[in-house]
């Protein structure tokens, strides 16, 4: 029987899930929506993927903001950063790339590579302008669904100027341009362009951004954020057909080469998982320990600051 | 009225500065709680907003002590706007109501003898000149000691074979400093231990990956602040080095920052603060073949934003990889760990590949 592997990349608005096989091709993928409950976005991604015939799943990889909580879930043989998941992906189809711009639903980030090896990367610290939050509830506020809106941007023959700052300037520019008449395509390009500068001032600073360049997370299905970064980079980012699963897949990777003998299963379905908080009172800290409990029975704990917050299992 | 003395808390200096209290004055020497969440709160609630988090963290701890019944409050000053905390928290705990006598040590940064000798006579009006000077002395000695051993500690720790040893013999040092009453007995628990330490076993593979630790003093030395920045790394089995610790900003940081200023060509002045001496040890640690440097500051600290630049350009034309973090009252970590994790991770995957 052949190996396989499991990548799940569960971030703030989607999660994301491949099974690869050795070679690396991908033999099932999905993209569901996360909608604030990862273990229930999980199950519903683990029911609709398939393990082909004649392979047996032989390792499972987790990322994204919720890879501790899912990874105990599913009893994951590799938990990773995002940052390193989406590089060993990236690498995977394209080894001789430079930089990796990514926008996901919360954070952005850049990662420089070497030869194949990071060099340097960063992370939006200060501010969530410029990601696909931002974008999304800028669309619902204009009034155009967030899957057409790279092609209203495209249409724009004079986008908008929008400050690119902070979200809260950008959103009252935006109100007072719209209030001014101008087109609702002027005003969704110039939002694209404005994640673009944004991205490029906070998490681009300093950093220098060298060819070929592969753009990827959920916001580089937008065309016209694509369009932005080409103008002002004054060059061709590279977006995959699978640049939303590129942090899944690297999780898969990373799985593959940790993996043994050991066989998993993805039958989730009858298993209840369940997840309590609770505050320790050991000291004025007040640590919000996360209990995660599988059929009744705690397996892990984690949040604790020190050992007085430990819980047995 | 009885005194109570309470004293802000950094790391594991409570000790060395309790014991020389203790030893000076017949006051009762008030141990502040460990900072928590709470602390924090309060700080920040009467603190503007921004100012450096040391600030917060401090005026947090005061008006626990204060709470508890402590009435003698001791401050020092550095070189930068931690030279203005005196008059800032003066004037902010009188606002709230408190009734008590501040006093700051350590003006600008200059360990001045005679002036501490002057306040530590108006706390304690029959202090004998030699004794106190006795008692300096040996507690001089005696944060030099720590600082000796917490450096061999940071070297060490993650590779330990008993998890938990090293650290274990270090808390049973610092008890037994307590009890010491001359220089003979310092020096004979100080042997005592350091031989301990030395002799604990240590698996520590010859290439293993080390990283140096600069930035601003309080972030660097108070755990709390830095989200347990060295536990972190020990757990990853991470070398680290800091230069930051008591012993040199009193005692060396007059002399070696000239040194430091000689041997610097993109430096013409002290600027403020480490933001000198910190461009000084990115000169070091890249010179040594150190694997990565971490830069990690309060927010808003205005010295250190200032030597980034300089250091983020010599960490480019070494091919240096660098981290900047900037803390704030912030208590949640997750955020803080990715960002370490990759780092270390990244590190870990250059090193593998030459």
């Amino acid at each position: 029987m052949d190996k396989c592997y499991l990548g799940v990349d569960i971030g703030s608005i989607s999660t994301k899930g491949v099974i690869i096989d050795e070679k690396y091709n991908i033999l099932s993928q999905n993209y569901i929506w996360t909608e604030a409950s990862p273990i229930s976005a999980v199950k519903e991604l683990i029911s609709t993927l398939s393990i082909p015939k004649g392979y047996k799943l032989s390792g499972i990889g987790t990322t994204g903001s919720a890879r501790k909580l899912i990874g105990l879930m599913l009893g994951a043989n590799v938990v990773k950063n995002e940052i390193i998941c989406h590089a060993y992906g990236t690498l995977n189809y394209y080894p001789d790339c430079k930089t990796i711009l990514e926008i996901g639903g919360q954070d952005s980030k850049i990662i420089i590579i070497n030869n194949g090896i990071i060099t340097d990367y960063a992370m939006n610290t200060l501010c969530a302008a410029g990601t696909g939050a931002f974008l999304s509830s800028q669309s619902k506020r204009i009034g155009v669904d967030i899957n057409d809106f790279g092609s209203l941007a495209l249409s724009s023959k004079n986008p908008v100027k929008i400050a690119a700052r902070c979200t809260v300037f950008a959103e009252s520019d935006l109100i007072h341009k719209a209030q001014l008449g101008y087109k609702k395509e002027d005003i969704v390009a110039g939002l694209c362009k404005s994640v673009v500068l944004n991205y490029l001032n906070n998490v681009g600073k300093g950093k220098k951004i060298k060819e070929p360049i592969v753009f990827q997370g959920g916001v580089s299905k937008n065309i016209g954020v694509v369009k932005y970064f080409n103008e002002i980079l004054n060059t061709k980012v590279i977006v995959d057909d699978n640049s939303h699963l590129m942090g899944a897949i690297g999780a898969a990777i990373l799985s593959s080469k940790e993996s043994s003998d050991k066989e998993y299963n993805l039958n989730m379905n009858e298993i209840n998982f369940e997840t309590k908080g609770y505050e320790c009172k050991g000291c004025s800290n007040n640590c919000e320990i996360v209990r995660i409990i599988k059929d009744g029975k705690l397996i892990d704990s984690f949040g604790n600051r020190c050992e007085r917050g430990t819980i047995a299992k | 009225m009885e005194r109570v003395i309470a004293f802000p808390l950094m790391g594991n200096y409570y000790v060395p500065s309790s014991f020389l209290f203790s030893k000076i004055s017949d006051c009762e020497i008030l141990k502040p709680p460990p900072i928590t969440s709470k602390t924090i709160e309060l700080g920040s609630k009467n603190s503007p907003d921004f100012v450096c988090t040391p600030f917060k963290y401090t005026l947090g701890t005061y008006i626990e002590c204060l709470e508890m019944g402590a009435n003698t409050l001791i401050q020092m000053g550095g070189g930068c706007r931690y030279g203005y905390y005196f008059e800032l928290q003066q004037k902010i705990l009188s606002d709230l109501g408190y009734k008590f006598e501040y006093f700051n040590l350590v003006s600008m940064g200059h360990a001045d003898l005679k002036n501490i000798y002057k306040i530590i006579k108006k706390i304690n009006p029959k202090l004998n000149k030699i004794k106190s000077l006795y008692y300096f002395c040996l507690t001089i000695k005696m944060v030099k000691y720590m600082d000796k051993v917490e450096d061999y500690i940071r070297q060490n720790v993650a590779y330990e074979e008993e998890k938990g040893k090293l650290n274990q013999l270090f808390d049973s040092m610092l008890d037994d400093f307590n009890m010491v009453k001359t220089f003979i007995g310092l020096n004979r628990v100080y042997h005592k231990y350091k031989k301990l330490i030395e002799s604990v076993k240590l698996n520590k593979p010859k290439n293993n990956i080390k990283i140096g630790i600069i930035g601003e003093l309080y972030t660097l030395m108070e755990p709390f602040a830095n989200n347990n920045l060295e536990h972190l790394l020990e757990n990853y089995g991470v070398e680290i080095k800091r230069f930051t610790n008591v012993t040199y900003l009193l005692f060396e940081k007059g002399k070696k920052t000239k040194k430091y200023l000689k041997k610097l060509d993109n430096v013409k002045y002290k600027m403020g603060a480490d933001a000198m001496d910190n461009i000084y040890y990115t000169k070091y640690l890249i010179e040594n073949n150190y694997d990565g440097i971490i830069h990690i500051k309060s927010s808003f600290c205005t010295p250190e934003i200032g030597n980034m630049g300089i250091i983020g350009k010599m960490c480019e034309e070494s091919d240096m990889p660098v981290l900047f973090i900037s803390t704030d009252t912030n208590t949640s970590n997750v955020g803080f760990e990715t960002r370490i994790e990759a780092f270390y991770d990244m590190i870990e995957m250059r090193k593998k590949n030459g």
